[in-house]
């Protein structure tokens, strides 16, 4: 009994002990693929992080880390070296992270955009940029003279096939003679390439132009050549301004704020979270007025209904480029579903890359 | 007016001491690029160049770091030494990942002792390979194997790309471009458990004995160095140049496809896009630092790999940008570079000797 209470008592003291050394000591990790200046996705990580700081917590970050063999070492270096919680902002580190998870299980590690979580402190989180896809449809099929929309597209994953979908899903719906011409880059992040994409795409006839790469360079052709073009991950409107209609921009820092203040008051537990236009991590840019007052208006309310549930981005009934039902009528796509997109939608043109 | 003449007595000694010159030049020179920017020189040498190796597993990741490099390098040191300019070890190095990944992916669902060797041995053969295209270009087309060996490094990105993202993608893996994991027969032995250090450095050691050995203990050793002094005097004495420019590419691009192939079965794993960080460039300074001799190439391996590793560290804990660790790659080249000039060089004052006769 008396051996009990002393256990409890000195495990409680310890415990005292270490989370108030821990808060004061509290430290958050960012490992980021790309360097701070992308004006894309590492650029949105940047800004997510100078929220936690902003919130009186410490962080660090490294930036450019390869997804060869070095991110398992930028990680396990960042768990050694006292952080606490630490964000693996790209894909490629699902494997790294979780290694290095195994090993500190009391460090905290939270992977964007992975599917894996094989210990219980990783946490996985993206975001619904799909709903962002739906908004740019709709306002891509009322803008077109051309019923051409051109989409530079990265890799052919869910995540950009689901982007592309979504969009002529919203597009076909202001506009059925729609047609979705895709460029398959195979880099997210490639100025040259993407400007070429872009400029090849811009020949065939699209008079608005998609990214779901990185750089800036998509959007600076299509400003040069006089056709649409929208932002992606970060507001890159200064970079088109005549041309960007809007961007869809990748918001992480409340996300970051609260799972930091999470981690560091102890209520950090594993979970997969996949935010959208509702909880702000996907968020609009401002809207080119060249829209018209009606267009602006009608694509508030969407985006109002998006993030209220009330209007859902993959609504039936949806067909194949065969024209086989893939959701019914009345019924909206499954998150399961969502998450191994394959295929494209009727309207789409081409074959997804094997 | 001044004049710039070769030295005819450079001492053996003095050129072998100028890569720490260089070294201890960079670090100086870093040193006040820290200052410039803000930091406590001292305390960012001291984790660009202390911390990272103050611990086992900050040594084994400096010896995972060091060991493509070293093996790049004893290769590169064959054709270098032979004026055969291999610019290409990079793509050299992919395509024996390639080879070597593409029969390791024929074994994913299989465990055998068999299976590790197989997978190396076709990492090799693929590097030699991509190697012998630039060399035959070159002997038999008169081709400049510099431009060639160059342009190759992209052939093989490209093909590598295709490769993960088409045919030998993960059927698994939701179109990511990756392929599946290897078996672990596949894989690389570690040397201790929780490093990452693996078998792949014996590799590496062995190659700078036998390049030791091939290069100061044969014939072919001799008419590499010959050739490299000069290319007439190798004629003269009746060298078979083609054969022997065939031998050292393919000396060279067996390196960097086992350096290839000892990553993806090593620390990697599996075949992705971004198997190296530009190891193949980094190695040619590796070379050069070492003098293209093979335990020079050791020391300078080591040397390079740290220079990955502080940037790590020193944008981790003073948050200097990991920019830094290319930069001073880039300056231990220019200060080597810059040192072997004085080295063989000497500046002469005209004006001085013309006032000196007319007195």
């Amino acid at each position: 009994m008396y051996k009990n209470f002393f256990r409890y008592l000195i495990s409680a003291i310890f415990l005292l002990g270490f989370s108030v050394n821990s808060n004061a000591d509290f430290k958050v990790g960012f490992v980021y693929v790309g360097p701070t200046g992308d004006h894309g996705w590492t650029f949105q990580h940047h800004e997510g992080r100078n929220a936690v700081e902003a919130a009186g917590i410490k962080t660090t970050f490294v930036e450019s880390v390869p997804e060869g063999a070095d991110a398992e070492r930028v990680i396990r270096q960042l768990a050694q070296s006292g952080h606490d919680l630490i964000f693996t902002t790209s894909f490629g580190y699902m494997d790294p992270t979780n290694k290095v998870a195994k090993d500190f299980p009391n460090v905290k590690f939270e992977h964007a955009t992975g599917y894996k979580r094989e210990h219980s402190n990783v946490s996985t989180y993206s975001a619904r940029f799909y709903e962002g896809r739906t908004l740019l449809g709709h306002i891509a099929g009322k803008m077109t003279k051309t019923n051409t929309i051109g989409y530079i597209a990265s890799f052919p994953i869910p995540e950009v096939i689901r982007g592309i979908n979504a969009m002529t899903l919203a597009a076909q719906k202001v506009n059925p003679n729609i047609k979705t011409k895709i460029v398959w880059v195979f880099t997210w992040y490639d100025p040259g390439k993407e400007a070429e994409a872009a400029q090849a795409l811009i020949d065939q006839g699209a008079d608005v132009i998609m990214q779901h790469t990185d750089s800036t360079a998509p959007v600076q052709t299509a400003e040069k050549a006089g056709v649409w073009s929208f932002g992606q991950a970060s507001d890159m409107q200064r970079f088109a301004p005549k041309s960007i209609l809007t961007s869809i921009i990748d918001d992480w820092a409340p996300y970051y704020v609260e799972r930091a203040i999470a981690a560091r008051d102890g209520s950090w537990n594993q979970q997969d979270t996949w935010h959208g236009l509702k909880e702000g991590m996907v968020a609009m840019g401002p809207y080119n007025s060249a829209m018209g007052a009606d267009l602006v208006k009608e694509v508030e309310q969407l985006q109002k209904d998006l993030a209220s549930g009330k209007v859902h981005s993959f609504t039936g009934p949806i067909y194949d480029q065969k024209g086989n039902i893939l959701v019914a009528e009345g019924k909206v796509a499954d998150d399961g579903m969502l998450a191994g997109m394959s295929v494209y939608v009727k309207g789409v043109e081409g074959d997804i890359p094997k | 007016m001044i004049k710039i003449e070769k030295r005819n007595d450079v001492p053996m000694a003095l050129y072998f001491f100028t890569p720490f010159i260089a070294i201890i030049l960079t670090i100086l020179g870093g040193g006040i690029i820290f200052y410039i920017l803000g930091f406590n020189p001292i305390e960012a040498l001291k984790f660009y160049f202390i911390t990272p190796v103050s611990n086992l597993y900050g040594l084994s990741e400096l010896l995972l770091k060091a060991t493509p490099l070293c093996l790049i390098a004893i290769g590169l040191s064959f054709c270098f030494k032979s004026n055969n300019w291999n610019i290409g070890a990079e793509g050299q190095l992919t395509f024996g990942a390639i080879v070597g990944g593409g029969v390791a992916l024929l074994f994913y669902n299989q465990e055998g002792f068999h299976i590790l060797p197989l997978v190396i041995l076709a990492g090799a053969i693929g590097g030699m390979i991509f190697a012998l295209i630039p060399a035959i270009l070159k002997t038999y087309f008169n081709t400049n194997e510099i431009l060639v060996s160059l342009m190759l490094v992209y052939v093989s990105k490209l093909l590598l790309d295709y490769l993960v993202v088409g045919p030998w993608s993960n059927p698994e893996g939701f179109n990511f471009p990756e392929t599946r994991q290897f078996s672990d027969s596949s894989r690389m032995p570690l040397l201790f458990e929780g490093l990452r250090i693996h078998a792949g450095i014996f590799l590496a050691l062995g190659a700078v004995m036998l390049s030791w050995f091939i290069l100061y203990k044969t014939y072919l050793g001799f008419q590499i160095k010959v050739s490299g002094l000069s290319l007439k005097t190798a004629k003269y004495a009746g060298f078979k140049g083609k054969t022997m420019i065939l031998v050292v590419f393919m000396i060279s691009g067996a390196c960097a496809g086992l350096a290839g192939v000892g990553e993806i079965t090593g620390p990697i794993g599996q075949l992705h896009r971004m198997i190296s960080p530009d190891y193949g460039f980094t190695a040619i300074i590796v070379a050069f630092l070492g003098r293209l001799n093979p335990f020079g190439i050791i020391f300078a391996s080591l040397v390079v790999a740290l220079t990955y590793l502080g940037a790590e560290t020193a944008q981790i804990f003073l948050q200097i940008p990991k920019y830094t660790g290319q930069v001073f790659q880039g300056m231990i080249l220019f200060f080597l570079l810059a040192s072997d000039y004085l080295l063989f060089f000497k500046v002469k004052n005209l004006n001085l000797k013309k006032n000196d006769l007319r007195h």
